[in-house]
């Protein structure tokens, strides 16, 4: 089997692994955003994948979020969810809305909406509502006509907690799309 | 192993017994006599203690209530044994051959007189514990006729720091939470690591390019290979029995979550759920038969489908509204997995003949149940004053240990398979 992952597979043998003979000499928290810059360029010049594959098409959504723009509602980015549910509360739909007449009068404004869940429930299930909250704003956002390449999507399910705590006000603020700017 | 440059000492887990159970097996495990200088000063007679008092099965004797430590089976006076109410006795030696440590025993059974068996477990030097693990897998076996999984290895996912300065570790350790070595870390989350089944590698999920990817890496070198990174979601991977093939969720762009399953080799996708419904946490019964998690009914339930032929999943939980990520039992007969049981989230069994429930755990938020190569013990990630600890269950539900870091939360654990 292992021969035949190696022939078959994009092999990437990232910095992470070439740590083996050598202490890394950075702390912690700077080797995070360093790697997950480093990563998808070299996933994508050794993937050996013909162009149409999609294996790699995730690349471009991981960019770095810039402060993009700032007045009235723009300034918030937090869409808020009931709990299990992904349906645009009443109490969110300004919000949404605002930032989709935004994108929608910049065309080359992007963004990334990043949604989120609190702590209950299994882990890759919670991946699988973090996304369908996110859809529901691009959906939206859609219909307030934003062009569908304005706009990726990831869900961090319960992964990325904005607060600590197992009390309904945490999970409350927890269960969340982050609207996060790419470019203005 | 490919260690990251962070101590051992660090990610090292405590383990705490919790409860015990008072119909377990009564055994005397004596202190072995030592005659190594450089073995580490291991206690082979206390690993072995830990091990089988923590599958549920035995109950071992205090040493304090020892009368005599006998070495060899030859120097065991039954009669005095028998009277101190246990069943069998653990008698053995530790000794140096060359550069590798030698651990003999013998395994007496005190009604009988009987020695079932006399081992002789040769180990490098620095691998006295897993000679002590291999030692619990005889004696186990020996007396419970199952196979013991004591020297086997657990994944983990540890998680250091407040948001948003997290470092999340992928961690490879013993059974018995020892010898903790990260195999990868991040500053983003890393989840859902898998095993194969020959042990190598690991599958897991990394954001480190802040969106999901699915990775394997290899546990002897360290060497990362990047099998998906398609558009929205890349998760929940789980290994073929044979090895050759991924079952995976995926999104596409439509945030449609899916399962499909990805041939290894030839890189060939294949989908095998198309609901619009959420339906992920695949895990293999066989080659042929998928279970997974999905809320077409409406909450999370459990469905089984087949590959190929007629692939309409059926529904199998129907006890909770909320019933999800399942794991089967080695001998197929049972699944854990996560159950809304009342307020809380606890690992439950289902037998999948009978249909019948039990709920293993007692806490608020467990999670992740893995079941141990042998089916005699399960792993799961529980909470401990809201921090995430590791627990171990024997299958009765009746002796639990807890596995704690001392540094920040651990989760997701998945019980590697038997060694090879």
């Amino acid at each position: 089997m292992k021969s035949q992952l190696l022939i078959g597979l994009a092999c990437v043998v990232l910095a992470l692994g070439g740590c083996a003979s050598k202490r890394p000499a950075t702390p912690p928290s700077a080797a995070g955003p360093a790697s997950g810059t480093a990563v998808p360029s070299s996933g994508a010049t050794t993937s050996g994948m013909d162009s149409n594959s999609s294996l790699m098409g995730a690349a471009a959504a991981g960019a770095e979020g810039i402060a993009g723009p700032q007045e009235g509602l723009l300034a918030k980015r937090l869409v808020y969810f009931d709990f299990d549910r992904a349906e645009i509360r009443a109490d969110q739909v300004a919000l949404v809305s605002a930032h989709a007449a935004y994108l929608a009068s910049h065309p080359n404004a992007r963004v990334r909406l990043e949604g989120n869940t609190d702590e209950r429930g299994t882990r890759e299930y919670n991946i699988g509502l973090g996304e369908r909250r996110a859809q529901a704003v691009r959906r939206a956002m859609m219909l307030q006509g934003v062009s569908e390449g304005q706009i990726a999507t990831v869900s961090y399910g319960a992964e990325r907690p904005a607060v600590a705590g197992s009390d309904e006000a945490a999970w409350a603020q927890n269960r969340r799309v982050e609207i996060v700017y790419l470019s203005q | 192993m490919v260690l990251l440059g962070i101590s051992p000492a660090e990610a090292q887990l405590r383990v705490e017994v919790t409860s015990g159970v008072t119909d377990a097996i009564p055994i005397a495990i004596v202190p072995f006599a030592r005659t190594v200088p450089g073995d580490g000063g291991a206690d082979v007679a206390a690993i072995v203690e830990h091990d089988l008092d923590g599958s549920g099965r035995f109950r071992s004797m205090a040493r304090r209530d020892m009368l005599s430590q006998p070495t060899r089976a030859a120097d065991v006076v039954i009669a005095d044994w028998k009277m101190s109410r246990n069943d069998y006795i653990v008698v053995g030696r530790v000794s140096a051959a060359g550069a590798d440590v030698v651990i003999e025993a013998e395994l007496v059974n005190l009604l009988t007189g009987q020695t079932l068996a006399s081992p002789k477990i040769t180990v490098a030097a620095g691998a006295v514990r897993v000679g002590a693990h291999r030692l619990s897998d005889v004696i186990f076996q020996k007396i419970t006729g199952l196979r013991g999984a004591f020297d086997t290895r657990i994944a983990y996912v540890s998680v250091e720091g407040e948001a948003p300065n997290q470092r999340y570790q992928l961690i490879v350790a013993d059974a018995d939470g020892e010898n903790a070595h990260p195999v990868t870390e991040a500053s983003r989350p890393i989840m859902s690591p898998a095993w194969s089944p020959d042990g190598e590698w690991l599958a897991y999920v990394s954001f480190e390019r802040r969106v999901s990817a699915i990775y394997l890496q290899r546990l002897r070198t360290g060497e990362r290979t990047l099998v998906s990174a398609r558009v929205g979601v890349n998760g929940a991977p789980a290994w073929s029995p044979d090895g050759k093939k991924l079952a995976l969720t995926l999104s596409g762009n439509d945030g449609n979550l899916d399962i499909y399953v990805l041939d290894l080799a030839t890189q060939a996708l294949t989908r095998v759920t198309t609901d619009p419904a959420i339906d992920t946490e695949p895990t293999w019964a066989d080659s042929q038969t998928l279970y997974f998690t999905s809320d077409r009914g409406g909450g999370p339930q459990i469905y089984r489908v087949s590959l190929g032929g007629d692939s309409r999943p059926k529904r199998i939980t129907f006890g909770s509204s909320y019933s999800a990520r399942p794991r089967l039992s080695p001998d197929h007969t049972q699944i854990a997995f996560v159950t809304l049981d009342g307020s809380a989230y606890r690992v439950a069994i289902q037998d999948l003949a009978t249909g019948g429930v039990r709920i293993l755990s007692k806490g608020r938020l467990d999670q992740s149940p893995s079941f141990a190569p042998n089916g005699a013990m399960l792993i799961y990630a529980g909470r401990d004053n809201g921090v995430g600890i590791l627990e171990t269950v024997s299958i009765d539900g009746l002796t639990t240990q807890r596995l704690k870091s001392d540094h920040g939360e651990v989760r997701e654990p998945v019980w590697g398979p038997f060694a090879q």
